[in-house]
């Protein structure tokens, strides 16, 4: 039971050498287009800016931004900033490929967050609602409601602390705050904290595993560092197999029936 | 009102394997059957391109819609239940054509001879005084000797893949097909476990190690190890379902209709006798009476009990005064506590865990129910011990060991690194059913036509936390033998309680079987004592959970309950037991 392939182990070893100075940089471009959008009718005018920076700032972004990548739930461009700079650091880029950005995870909650899932369609919403601590589930709240109030709730404690949006503070603070969110140590209306960070953190492994055609998982990169083969019709060649089998992931995409 | 249709001999709830069997054994037989399915129609075509697990494992496209209907849950009697309100959570119950039959692992067990006369035994084993008071422990009314025909029936339908577990009894016949392939993993589970004195075996699957014809003239094609099957419709039809299946064989006859997007809310009856079914047809919103002699109820354990309380069929179960039976004895693999697993890290081998089928693994019984001495435990019944290769989906698989934040650098890092280099180790045990664990009808929360939700009242027992905690330490040394580096134990403590995320798919209990009408709702061949022309099937005739899954013995109960239906049309009635009194 070998591994045929290396690049985990080296990787950890590159671990150590991380280099968080690009992610301070990608969140001093946010420091300029968050902070002055914040309060500015100059708004339109930010978003070329925005696309100007992204070649510098973001080398995730391969070529021109997908046309489907628009914001459908989010109407505030300074929440969508916050959910940005969060799931990169719940999934940040190192060694191994991209971080929530780059793998389009923000746009992939956006989406989820536009559909039925973040209007709790599929789920019994009769109340009264009883529980005094309740999940993201049993919340009255929807799963939007939930993600709005939470992003919101972030830049206040960011702003409350270090005086600056969370897209403004070191990554160091970032954590700090996080990790008050997901022990559930900030008071927020209607839900705790840790539930909101834990609906946080699953759509960000959503946005990271799923099949790209949701958005998320650009470029299958979340399936690569996972080696995970995706939509694959057989695997009775290989699984009484005792060495490791890498695969190229293969999406639905090209997995299902087309005309 | 509700527009009345023309009467049919046979009236089925539910399309699930209860329903299914039901439904293909009295088609053949030439009776007039209507099964009444709540959910749409969908069979293979629908489970090509399915690979997707955002829309299956998260979003759980394939569980019942709980926008229309769910349960409210509690522990104690004294308490407000509260709604179960979403399957992200927790997913329990199927929906659909062929129910949880087709997003099941197939994971196949035959239940113990003791389990079917489990009281009896363990009185005359260990006397009275060794079962807790208030534990509700009842004989089943039926041996294992006189199911088990019925288990070779059941096995030879779904073509069963495996071999004699050596620690059971000897089947009367081998099953119908071969084990299916040996994963690296499954290798080392039964290495480490042989050099420790156990007996693993191969576990039965109705995942098809061979393209089968089963005795109906219905071929199940062989296994891809796709390892999209738990949770997910099998796009190869190469997984025993009731629609390739049971519901095959039901259609094949003109006198057989299944028909979708009919949700039951009441069974119909007149001095004593049910006269047929009311439901709503879930497209119009228009409300029919489907009016039958004989009335099958199969739409698992919570629609079972559930459709007997809102039709008022059967005693009432109370568990302050102990009478009663319709609600009694709820027991379940806890998702937070039986379904707790172990987990073992590899820093050095890594296996192709992305691999796999719903019922692949190696299993053991040498902790279960007839191989342990309670006087020793401080527990009663027993655990399965196993080892699966499902295929660990990416979004549902980033474990870490201990120590390892759940989130940021490091947990990216780790958590792609054991990717393929973890494993699980899981116990089953049995679980048993406890005076104050119940079902009734709640009184606040409603569903979407305006009847009361089914209200669950459950607490877990040092029971329930013993036994899981010693299987757990014999987990974690087999994963010691088999070389893990690090090793994870869930934690249990006496605040471990059942809760919203507890109950499973292996829910039982509530229309039990038994002898007596005093404490039983059904007879042994799910025949209702209160009311002849009424038959329930399902795991909710079950009067506890064995350590194995329910399925293989639902089938069995369901084709000797099918007997029972024919006999009674062909006698012109009667209750098919003479009803004994202890
Ligand atoms: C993910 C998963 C994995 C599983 N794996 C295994 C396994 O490996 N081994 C094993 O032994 N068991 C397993 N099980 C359990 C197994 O699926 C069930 O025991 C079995 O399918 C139960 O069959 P049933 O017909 O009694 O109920 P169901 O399959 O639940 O069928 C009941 C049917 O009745 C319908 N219905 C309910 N209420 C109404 C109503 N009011 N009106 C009309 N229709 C109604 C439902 O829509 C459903 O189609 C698993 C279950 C799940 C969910
Ligand atoms: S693992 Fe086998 S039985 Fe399960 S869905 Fe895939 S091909 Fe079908």
């Amino acid at each position: 039971m070998s591994d045929n392939n290396k690049k985990t182990n080296e990787s950890i070893e590159k671990d150590q050498n991380f280099d968080p100075s690009r992610r301070r940089f990608l969140k001093n471009t946010g420091m300029v287009i968050g902070g002055v959008a914040g309060g500015s009718v100059l708004g339109g005018l930010l978003i070329n800016q925005d696309k100007s920076d992204t070649a510098t700032t973001d080398k995730n972004k391969q070529g021109a931004a997908s046309p489907t990548e628009a914001r459908m739930f989010f109407t505030r461009y300074e929440d969508f900033v916050v959910l940005e700079q969060t799931t990169e650091r719940i999934y940040p880029e190192d060694d191994n490929g991209p971080g929530a950005i780059g793998l389009g995870v923000p746009y992939f909650i956006d989406k989820q967050l536009a559909g039925k899932w973040g209007v709790n369609a599929a789920d019994y919403r009769q109340g009264p609602f009883l529980d005094s601590d309740p999940t993201v589930d049993m919340s009255s709240l929807t799963r939007g409601e939930i993600f709005i109030l939470g992003l919101r709730k972030i830049n206040e404690e960011s702003q409350k602390r270090f005086d600056a949006t969370f897209a403004e503070i070191e990554v160091e603070q970032q954590d700090e705050v996080l990790t008050d969110f997901a022990n559930g140590d900030v008071d927020m209306k209607g839900i705790g904290s840790n539930r909101f960070f834990d609906l946080l953190r699953s759509a960000t492994l959503e946005g990271a595993y799923s099949d790209p055609m949701y958005g998320g998982n650009r470029n299958m990169e979340g399936w690569k560092m996972k080696e995970f083969p995706g939509a694959v019709a057989s695997y009775a060649d290989i699984i009484d197999d005792k060495e490791f089998v890498k695969m190229d992931p293969v999406s639905l995409t090209d997995y299902q029936q087309k005309s | 009102m509700a527009e009345k249709l023309d009467k049919v001999d046979v009236v089925i709830v539910g399309s699930g394997w209860a329903g299914g069997t039901a439904a293909a054994e009295l088609s053949k037989k030439g009776y007039e059957v209507v099964c009444l399915e709540r959910g749409k129609d969908h069979s293979t075509e629908d489970f090509i391109g399915a690979k997707d697990e955002l829309k299956y494992s998260r979003r759980i496209e394939m569980f019942q819609d709980l926008s229309k209907e769910t349960l409210t849950i509690r522990n104690d009697i004294d308490e407000v239940a509260t709604p179960h309100r979403s399957n992200e959570t927790n997913s329990i119950n199927g929906t659909d054509t062929g129910g949880s039959g087709v997003h099941w692992n197939g994971q196949i067990y035959r239940w113990l001879p003791t389990d079917f006369e489990l009281r009896s035994k363990t009185i005359e084993k260990y006397g009275e005084d060794i079962i807790p008071e208030d534990m509700t422990m009842q004989d089943w009314g039926i041996t294992y000797d006189e199911i088990e025909p019925y288990y070779d029936k059941f096995e030879e339908t779904i073509g069963v893949s495996g071999e004699q577990d050596p620690l059971r009894p000897e089947m009367s016949r081998p099953f119908p097909n071969p084990p299916m392939k040996e994963t690296a993993t499954m290798a080392l589970f039964k290495e480490a476990t042989e050099a420790m004195g156990y007996h693993p075996y191969h576990m039965a699957s109705a995942n098809m190690s061979e393209k089968y014809e089963n005795p109906d003239g219905e071929t199940i094609n062989a296994c891809m190890y796709c390892a999209f099957c738990e949770q997910y419709g099998c796009d190869f039809g190469a997984k025993a379902d009731p629609i390739v299946t049971v519901l095959s064989t039901a259609r094949r006859h003109d006198n057989f209709e299944l028909r979708n997007n009919s949700y039951v809310v009441r069974i119909l009856h007149e001095d004593g006798r049910a006269t047929g079914v009311r439901y709503v047809d879930t497209q119009t919103g228009e409300e029919y009476d489907q009016p039958a002699d004989l009335v099958v109820v199969g739409g698992f354990t919570f629609t079972n009990t559930r459709l007997l309380l809102l039709s008022e069929i059967g005693k009432p179960y109370d568990p302050e005064a102990n009478t009663g039976v319709v609600g009694k004895n709820i027991t379940t693999h806890a998702a937070n506590l039986t379904h707790l697993r172990v987990r073992g890290f590899f820093d050095e081998e890594k296996f192709n865990r992305y691999a796999g089928a719903g019922a692949l693994g190696a299993t053991m019984d040498d902790f279960n129910l007839e191989q342990l001495d309670h006087t020793e435990l401080d527990f009663l019944h027993g655990f399965l011990i196993r080892s699966t290769q499902l295929g660990s989906r990416p979004i549902t698989h980033n474990h870490v060991p201990e120590g390892v934040p759940t989130w940021g650098q490091e947990f990216k890092e780790k958590s792609l690194f054991y990717t393929h280099r973890n494993l699980d180790i899981q116990q089953q045990n049995g679980v048993l059913g406890w005076r104050y664990n119940y079902m009734d009808l709640d009184p606040t929360y409603k569903d979407v036509f305006g009847d009361p939700l089914l209200r669950v009242t459950y607490k877990f027992h040092d029971q329930d936390r013993n036994i899981v905690r010693y299987a757990h330490q014999k987990s974690k040394e087999i994963l010691e033998e088999m070389g893990a580096d690090h090793i994870t134990v869930p934690e249990i403590t006496d605040e471990t309680e059942f809760g919203h995320n507890s109950l499973g798919d292996h829910t039982a209990g509530g229309v039990i079987m038994g002898d007596d009408p005093e404490t039983s709702a059904v007879n042994n061949y799910s025949q209702m004592w209160d009311m002849e022309n009424v038959f329930v099937l399902g795991a909710s005739s079950f009067p506890h959970n064995s350590s194995s899954n329910p399925t293989n013995t639902v089938g069995a109960l369901a084709y000797r309950a099918t007997e029972g239906m024919i006999e009674y049309l062909e006698n012109d009635g009667g209750l098919l037991v003479d009803p004994s009194k202890e």
